[in-house]
């Protein structure tokens, strides 16, 4: 509230009249005020990059639509954040993420606690219209507590983000382009014979499909615990 | 040479047809049964983790996925080389026997008894679970109840009626709750009322059925089943034994991976489904049966007081082992009351509600086997894993691979028996299919062949001018 340059703002979300200071998102006001924008990439706690396009709201005035998660209120803005062109997009990004990698849920650890698959039952989404294209990934199990299934990953970063910024190693980063983007750790090297990764778990706790996992687990059984997370953060922050 | 082609089989789980082809007279000269679907199972999981094996290998099976799932995770248990704790023993027994009961009496009821109650020669629009419910009602509505009651044990106990989980390397994910138990208990009684009434009724049956009992797949074989040191019944745990017709042992305590020494597989031209057969004696004559059957023949008593009596009076069908394969149908009916029985003892263990359900391991051996009875006959998953836990190769035998020989031999067998001169009848057809049923093969071992599918037999002449044609 008192930092330099810092202003109050108001605008208006879904028809209400909100009020936000000038360095929050859209997203973040939205929540403040309880109106529900779809997310997947982002995770709080963690920066913000705006790559799921999930959170996609129509700003008045402009004819391309804003991620709600990087996008800075300003005064006087008028925000939808529901709409059937939005939900028409949302429903098509879920739809490519599915058609692009294997998430057949039923076979996989998450099954019942994937953040993907609670997306697309709330919004809807019962059929991929597009064909699979089904790469055939390699499931890296060199660790000896976690597996990468590289076939359920959506390449939202939450686990490079999470490394870097949370834990300090950074074991995790991005590889290629396009579709055949990959995560990897270390230079590309098997996940177990990185030495950066200090074997903390915080990248398999975050992710929000079954690409990261711990070992052992059967279909449907790896719930995903991020209690640490705000705790983390906050420390963080006071530290600064 | 005139062929008739009996395409797809029905009332079958699962997609397949018959060849049947005769000579300028009109005689059979050979019949050969087709499955015509491939699924890929053994190829897709192949460098996937092997805790995952169980829910991906239940996939293979809309009716019998609980039998996947169990052997699976008995191969995943050999794996970890554990041995799972003692409830969760009792409690996987309970989801076998569960699933035996709801996909047998599926077989009975649903698939094979309009043979039996409206003839084999009705109306094939009226010989189906519909006629039987318009003309029998009573019939249907307990093997519907009974099936359900199977079904209810599974979702109980597993969450879902298809596909459930539960059941994971090394034991089951929860213990069972008392009011789970008591809720399963307290159908129990209902359960056998209506399978005495079943065996009963059907016993009174058998004698209008001579013809089709002389030759459904009525010949000397070995059979193969699970056996164990009280040589009582046994469908989860013991070892592979091979008996020969007069109910000799031929192999006995295979375990692990012998069977391969004993088992072999050989793929056919005009099939998707390998033949199994005794490996020493070559796949000439090296037939043997799996399945209710098999099992009956197998064990000297069944170990539940009421499926005992049942048992008794089912010897006396012959002097040795029973072979007509139209026994099929009434070992499947002893067998539902020797599960339901044992479920209710099971139950009534205070064991059964303990804490302690799943031992925890990490790989410590690179090969597993599981084998079970499953409610079609013995089924053998070996999955072989890399250093870090990933499937590199897995090799399933599913009971109707075991049975393919004896189901070829039946169809023949039967066509050669019925199949007279070049008008065909759907009565006579009907019984080159039934013998098929007898076995309740699992083809595609998916859900999706009810008795609606259309059917179209042609009789070609031996320049192959269609002679006849029947549209269904």
């Amino acid at each position: 509230m008192n930092k330099p340059g810092v202003e109050i703002c108001t605008l208006i979300i879904e028809n209400r009249e909100c009020g936000g200071r000038s360095d929050q998102t859209i997203l973040e006001v939205a929540e403040e005020y309880g109106i529900f924008i779809p997310t997947l990439c982002r995770l709080s706690g963690l920066s913000n990059i705006g790559a799921c396009r999930m959170c996609l709201v129509e700003v008045k005035g402009s004819n391309k639509l804003m991620p709600a998660c990087v996008t800075k209120v300003q005064e006087g803005m008028e925000v939808t954040v529901n709409s059937p062109k939005l939900a028409e997009y949302r429903k098509t990004v879920l739809e490519l993420l599915f058609s692009e990698r294997n998430h057949i849920c039923s076979v996989c650890v998450t099954n019942g606690h994937c953040d993907l698959q609670a997306l697309a039952q709330k919004l809807g989404v019962n059929h991929i219209p597009m064909p699979y294209i089904h790469p055939h990934l390699m499931v890296d199990a060199s660790h000896p507590r976690f597996l990468a299934d590289h076939n359920r990953c959506i390449l939202c970063t939450r686990c490079v983000r999470v490394c870097s910024e949370v834990e300090g190693a950074h074991t995790w980063d991005l590889m290629g382009r396009g579709t055949t983007v990959k995560v990897i750790t270390d230079l590309k090297r098997p996940w177990g014979e990185s030495e950066s990764c200090t074997g903390c778990g915080k990248c398999v706790q975050v992710c929000p499909t079954g690409a990261l996992s711990e070992k052992g687990q059967a279909a449907g059984e790896m719930l995903k615990r991020r209690q640490f997370l705000p705790y983390l953060s906050m420390m963080r922050e006071v530290g600064r | 040479m005139p062929t008739i082609i009996i395409d797809p089989v029905t009332r079958i789980e699962g997609h397949s047809k018959i060849t049947i082809r005769l000579d300028d007279e009109g005689q059979v000269q050979d019949a050969r049964f087709h499955v015509t679907q491939v699924r890929g199972f053994e190829k897709l999981c192949e460098g996937r983790p092997f805790t995952e094996m169980p829910a991906l290998m239940a996939r293979i099976c809309g009716i019998c996925p609980t039998s996947h799932l169990l052997a699976s995770s008995k191969a995943c248990d050999d794996i970890m080389a554990v041995r799972i704790p003692e409830t969760a023993e009792k409690l996987r027994r309970i989801m076998n026997l569960a699933q035996i009961t709801q996909s047998h009496a599926l077989s009975f009821f649903y698939l094979s008894s309009p043979d039996f109650l409206l003839g084999m020669d009705a109306d094939p629009e009226e010989r189906n679970i519909m006629g039987m419910v318009r003309k029998y009602p009573q019939m249907a509505r307990d093997g519907i109840k009974l099936r359900q009651f199977g079904q209810r044990v599974l979702e109980m106990l597993g969450g879902k009626r298809v596909h459930p989980g539960w059941i994971v390397p090394g034991g089951v994910s929860h213990p069972l709750q008392a009011a789970q138990r008591d809720a399963i208990l307290a159908e129990i009684p209902e359960a056998i009322r209506i399978t005495r009434a079943a065996l009963q009724w059907f016993k009174g049956q058998i004698e209008n059925f001579r013809a089709e009992v002389r030759s459904f797949a009525n010949f000397p074989s070995m059979f193969l089943a699970m056996a164990n040191d009280t040589n009582e019944f046994s469908a989860y745990n013991g070892w592979l034994r091979f008996i020969d017709a007069n109910l000799n042992i031929v192999a006995d305590h295979i375990t692990g991976t012998d069977y391969l020494n004993y088992i072999g597989e050989s793929c056919n031209d005009d099939s998707y489904l390998k033949s199994t057969y005794y490996k020493p004696f070559g796949l000439k004559d090296g037939v043997y049966r799996v399945g209710p059957l098999a099992r009956l023949n197998m064990c000297q008593n069944a170990g539940t007081p009421q499926a005992d009596e049942e048992l008794a009076e089912f010897r006396e069908l012959e002097r040795h082992s029973v072979l007509s394969s139209f026994y099929y149908h009434y070992a499947r009916l002893i067998e539902i009351l020797f599960s339901v029985e044992r479920m209710q003892t099971l139950l009534h263990d205070p064991e059964i509600l303990g804490q302690n359900v799943r031992a925890h391991a990490t790989p410590n051996q690179y090969e597993g086997v599981g084998i079970l009875e499953a409610p079609r006959g013995t089924l053998i998953h070996h999955y072989r894993i890399d250093q870090n836990g990933l499937i590199e190769s897995a090799n399933m035998i599913i009971a109707t691979g075991h049975n393919n020989l004896a189901i070829n031999h039946g169809v023949l067998q039967v066509a050669r028996q019925f199949i007279k001169g070049k008008k065909l009848e759907q009565g006579m057809l009907n019984r080159v299919e039934a013998v098929v049923r007898a076995f309740d093969p699992c083809l595609s071992c998916s859900t999706h062949a009810a008795g609606m599918m259309p059917l179209d037999i042609q009789l070609l002449d031996a320049d192959g001018s269609m002679v006849d044609r029947l549209l269904r």
